[in-house]
């Protein structure tokens, strides 16, 4: 069997599983949905106000939707010892952590980028901005199941690691936050944005090349104990 | 003989900032104060911890 | 030539000889570090001149400066331990790195708080979001994760490991951090008096700061050399010589 077609088989799994417990696919969902109903409940329904926060509203909800879901990236398969077997496996094993990595982001930040348009109109989001917010998002949560990736593998082992891996991540968020929402705040004012977008690609790509293999080098410490 | 300043009260006062720099200072004092107390915390716990130990293998 | 040099590379990475040996150099860096700092403070304090613009509350300088430049400094010498640990296979390493934490994280309250404190007289309120600040409020979470870390975990070697892993990716992060705090700082607010960049320093300034950088420095040296010690102790506790070492500190108390 050739390379793709093993990485192939390996995402169709994935996506197999994750249909099987689609009921879980559902809750970061309903957590984007719920985080951005509280918001204007919380500070102001003024719609003037709430369309210059939107774009940091519905990317702070977007990532914590999607860091909440990380949790379960390895968990099953670390207590079944399919994670070991995967680490024995003849295909390199960063490319496999990637294909299930691509696999999580296929079936939480994309959902959660298609849904964001509903929500950005609840926000009063310049209409002008909500392609460019989509597209952001679609590379940021990208890069956040990537970095979360090795967060997921290093608390894999631990029975609460899910707020400990919120702990570990969040901080190294900062810079796809922060150029997320400025490239949606300047398509929203009608400036520039090209520049932020390619920086938000640059972090990805790098996520991208980098990440899987701090997550395989996680992984073996928590199939060695 | 205070350098910069003209009396103590002067020193004390920092031109209207004493709060602040002392308030710095006073920190920084504390900080260091527990980079120098915090190891005698562990040596003090690593031989009772050892202590106990002894009295378990003697048991 | 290069075997004496391997020779005495393995005689430091081995926990016992690390332990003899640093005992007489934590000493002396200590006291170096007192003398050093002694000086610089109160040179600092009562003989450098008035600043132009910031009046007397610059004087905080010589705390805050050192403190942020040893929280940047010892999370970058944790990553390179991690590696090295995780490279060379030495523990030693590792042990150093675990201790150098409480350390860094004790640094970056200290610049985040004096940082705090000097922005109420500069900026009239407690915090702004500065873009040193925030960044430095960034490191701070960044090592409280790695000691959450290293206490969740159930066998310390696998703390050890899992903490060099997360240091490392931290450290490819925190250049992209820096820069982009420092852009989204510029973009939201466009630049007010910024604390920590006096003009062109004057030379009865700069001596204290660059004194007081380097006794903070010794300083640290010291203290990690004396955690690592004990952490050497904990962790071999095991082996005949450090159970005749814990007999004896007990045997004084």
């Amino acid at each position: 069997m050739t390379m793709t077609a093993i990485l192939a088989r390996v995402l169709r799994r994935e996506l197999q599983l994750a249909y099987r417990r689609r009921a879980d696919l559902v809750n970061p969902l309903l957590f984007f949905l719920i985080v951005v109903t509280l918001f204007p409940i919380g500070v102001t329904p003024d719609l003037d106000k709430l369309a210059e926060m939107a774009a940091g509203v519905l990317w702070v909800a977007a990532l914590l939707a999607n860091l909440l879901s990380l949790d379960l990236l390895f968990r099953s398969d670390f207590e079944d010892g399919s994670l070991e077997q995967l680490l024995l496996a003849s295909t390199p094993p960063t490319l496999l952590v990637l294909c299930k990595v691509i696999a999580h982001w296929l079936v939480t930040g994309l959902p959660l980028t298609l849904l964001s348009p509903v929500l950005s109109v609840m926000l009063a989001l310049p209409a002008g901005a909500v392609p460019l917010l989509m597209l952001t998002l679609a590379l940021g949560t990208l890069t956040l199941s990537l970095i979360g990736g090795v967060g997921a593998a290093l608390t894999v082992g631990l029975r609460k690691g899910g707020l400990l891996l919120t702990v570990l991540i969040m901080p190294m968020f900062v810079p796809v936050i922060i150029f997320g929402t400025a490239a949606v705040q300047a398509a929203g004012d009608g400036l520039p944005w090209a520049g932020q977008l390619a920086l938000l690609a640059a972090m990805a790509l790098g996520a991208l090349v980098l990440t899987p293999l701090a997550t395989v080098a996680a992984l073996r410490i928590a199939v060695g104990d | 003989m205070m350098g910069y300043f003209d009396s103590l009260a002067d020193f004390i006062a920092m031109g209207g900032h004493g709060l602040y720099v002392w308030l710095s200072y006073a920190l920084g004092a504390g900080v260091f104060l527990f980079n120098l107390l915090s190891p005698r915390l562990i040596r003090k716990r690593l031989v009772t911890e050892h202590k106990r130990r002894l009295r378990r293998e003697q048991a | 030539m290069w075997q004496t040099l391997v020779r005495w590379f393995h005689k430091w990475t081995s926990p016992k000889w690390f332990y003899t040996l640093s005992k007489p150099l934590s000493f002396w860096l200590g006291w170096a570090a007192t003398l050093l700092l002694v000086t610089a403070l109160v040179w600092g304090l009562m003989f450098a001149p008035i600043e132009r613009l910031q009046g007397n509350s610059y004087r905080i300088i010589f705390l805050h400066v050192p403190a942020a430049f040893l929280s940047q400094a010892i999370y970058a010498a944790i990553a390179v331990m991690g590696l090295i640990g995780l490279v060379w296979r030495i523990k030693l390493s590792f042990y150093a790195a675990k201790q150098c934490i409480p350390v860094g994280i004790s640094m970056a309250v200290l610049a985040l708080a004096t940082g705090a404190i000097w922005g109420k007289p500069t900026w009239g309120t407690w915090w702004e979001w500065d873009a040193r600040l925030t960044s430095m409020l960034v490191l701070l979470l960044l090592y409280l994760g790695l000691w959450a870390l290293h206490n969740a975990m159930e066998r310390p070697e696998s703390g050890d490991r899992a903490a060099a892993i997360l240091a490392l990716v931290g450290v490819v992060n925190l250049p992209i951090i820096k820069f982009s705090v420092e852009w989204w700082n510029t973009l939201h607010q466009p630049a007010t008096l910024k604390i920590t960049e006096p003009p062109p320093m004057h030379p009865m300034m700069l001596t204290p700061l660059l004194l007081s950088i380097l006794g903070f420095f010794l300083a640290t040296a010291a203290w990690v050399l004396i955690r690592t010690r004990l952490e050497i102790l904990e962790r071999e506790r095991k082996a005949n010589w450090a159970r005749e070492e814990l007999n004896q500190m007990g045997k004084v108390e």
